[in-house]
């Protein structure tokens, strides 16, 4: 089974709830848990995790080269990249590698095989072991613009594995949409605020558009701010646990500490949702 | 008046408060200034400076392909071009899922009755109102799953600069977009000044220095504030050693408060939230002091 975590806002506890929920799993479970960090513009999984190393992998994506020498100036290219990453001049073509989207357009249709496609580095994905628990991080280049190759690569670590989570990018756009295609289930963790429930009906409006099934987890649990909880019972969305507003733990997490003992409760409430969930084949 | 100053508040990582001091900014610059929400992606700041949603209008970005099914002889070519794996077959045709085509244009150059064609994708909305202080705010709403906010936050961006030359106003304040990638890149574009917005856990500071990356290529000045301060001393210390290594000047170290939660509750930015509490005053007069110190900054 493969689970999402992802939430609209960011900083409302994806992280802090994947990488908790995939320590206890593997350690006080003694369960075979992989967890893959796609939050790959600012992955933080790693900064709770303590675990070795494994190996290493550079991500390209394949990017159009221009060859001089076999190039006859037929003008083809010219008009053809929808991204403007290729600019065909007079006697030469221009190549903006940042703005290629990888589509290979430009290089299979030049008659004189003159823009082959090279590849060029996006980032790095680490993978990491300890115990039951198998950690893999994508991790963006800086600068790099185009999050969503990173985050399919990324994901292929899981193939095969039978227990996946993933922690994924926040927002509504194309990275969070890559990051829960193929998921069973996603699990949207929120906030009570104004600023959590508008971002939480964002995301349960993405997940419908997507028809993925769900339910969502509070962070910072109080009494004050009762909306959410409110309209989850009108939209019958199943609200699994919440987390309880507690300085000590926001305290912990500020050291990179992992608090699992701490919040044992709900997120056994989550495990048990979880495997109780009568999966689809 | 002089050229417009753009100032933009990124914080790599969410949840530290960067649109509660955005959005603060503004209510202390009242009609002097444009505010621009360029966190597309989960856009907020309208909750707590109430824009009156005028003059809406079609965001259209990049395009898609579509198959018109009756001309289509199921030949198969344009799937098996696609790199994004965006076209499936149903009994009748192939097709293509809107979701994942990118807009290359591949499969309408090889499909041999001409069964594709490219269409505007409408990816979202524009807005520029009037906020409760009388200031225009530009903002957007993205429509699921589009392919990249960061035209968008261009749009935004590009509306903004307009209505401050319209209404010859000094200053932009805009609340940039989480991350390092193209949205963040294109909030950054024409900026006068950066302010971070941190918070002292190893993630607030993991988050500060991969965003400070981006922001050093291109040389903008560059300050911050560390919101929640109290929750980790030496984190605190440890972000303040990391501003004076790297010349980021230090605006404000904001404590850990329950007011920000309370303002938020009642869709107000802290500084208009009334009390005589000792704790609120002092937020309240860090945050005035912050932005004094970016507008002596950009004098």
């Amino acid at each position: 089974m493969k689970i999402a975590i992802a939430s609209g806002k960011g900083g409302t506890g994806k992280t802090t709830l994947s990488v908790n929920l995939s320590v206890m799993i593997s350690e006080k479970l003694n369960t075979e848990i992989t967890l893959i960090d796609l939050d790959v513009e600012e992955p933080n999984s790693k900064l709770f995790i303590e675990a070795e190393k494994q190996k290493e992998e550079i991500v390209n994506v394949m990017v159009p080269r221009w060859d001089k020498d076999l190039c006859d100036n037929c003008g083809k290219c010219k008009n053809i990249c929808e991204y403007n990453a290729l600019v065909g001049l007079k006697n030469s073509v221009m190549i903006f590698p940042e703005l290629c989207h990888n589509c290979y357009l430009c290089s299979d249709f030049c008659p004189q095989n003159a823009l082959p496609m090279v590849p060029m580095k996006i980032g790095v994905i680490t993978e990491y072991a300890k115990g039951k628990l198998k950690f893999a991080e994508g991790r963006l280049d800086v600068g790099i613009e185009q999050a969503v190759p990173m985050i399919k690569a990324t994901k292929k670590y899981a193939q095969g594995d039978s227990f996946v989570i993933f922690d994924s990018p926040p927002g509504t756009a194309h990275p969070v949409i890559e990051s829960v295609s193929g998921v069973d289930f996603v699990i949207l963790v929120t906030e009570p605020s104004p600023f959590g429930f508008n971002d939480l009906k964002l995301a349960i409006e993405t997940m419908r558009v997507l028809k993925k099934s769900f339910a969502v987890v509070i962070n910072r649990a109080n009494d004050e701010f009762k909306d959410i909880n409110e309209y989850c019972e009108k939209e019958k969305i199943d609200i699994i646990a919440e987390i309880p507003d507690k300085k000590e733990i926001a305290s912990m997490y500020s050291k990179g500490k992992l608090f699992y003992d701490e919040i044992s409760v709900p997120l056994m409430k989550i495990y048990d949702y979880i495997k109780g969930k009568k999966w689809e084949k | 008046m002089g050229k417009i100053k753009e100032v933009v508040i990124i914080s790599g990582k969410g949840g530290t408060g960067k649109t509660s001091v955005t959005a603060s900014f503004a209510v202390l610059e009242r009609e002097n200034c444009i505010v621009a929400d360029c966190d597309v992606d989960a856009a907020d700041m309208h909750l707590l400076l109430k824009p009156d949603f005028r003059n809406k209008k079609d965001f259209y970005s990049g395009k898609e392909a579509v198959i018109t099914p009756e001309l289509c002889i199921n030949c198969g070519k344009c799937e098996e071009v696609c790199r994004f794996d965006a076209i499936f077959q149903n009994e009748v045709s192939y097709y293509v899922d809107p979701l994942k085509c990118d807009g290359c244009k591949y499969c309408v150059y090889v499909c041999p009755v001409d069964a594709i064609e490219m269409k505007d994708r409408h990816s979202g909305y524009t807005y520029i109102s009037t906020i409760k202080t009388g200031a225009t705010m530009v903002h957007a709403e993205l429509k699921i799953g589009s392919d990249n906010s960061g035209k968008l936050v261009a749009e935004v961006k590009d509306l903004a600069k307009k209505s401050a030359k319209m209404l010859k106003k000094e200053y932009i304040i805009v609340d940039g977009s989480p991350g390092v990638g193209c949205p963040v890149l294109s909030s950054l574009s024409g900026a006068k000044f950066v302010v971070f917005v941190t918070e002292p856990t190893v993630s607030g500071l993991h988050d500060l220095k991969r965003v400070y990356e981006l922001v050093s290529k291109f040389k903008i000045k560059s300050g911050c504030i560390i919101n929640k301060a109290d929750l980790n001393r030496d984190m605190t210390e440890k972000i303040k050693e990391y501003l004076k290594a790297e010349n980021i000047k230090l605006l404000a170290t904001v404590p850990y408060s329950e007011y920000f939660k309370k303002s938020l509750r009642e869709h107000k930015t802290i500084v208009e939230y009334e009390g005589d509490d000792e704790e609120l005053q002092n937020i309240k007069l860090k945050i005035r002091n912050a932005w004094d110190k970016i507008k002596e900054v950009l004098k």
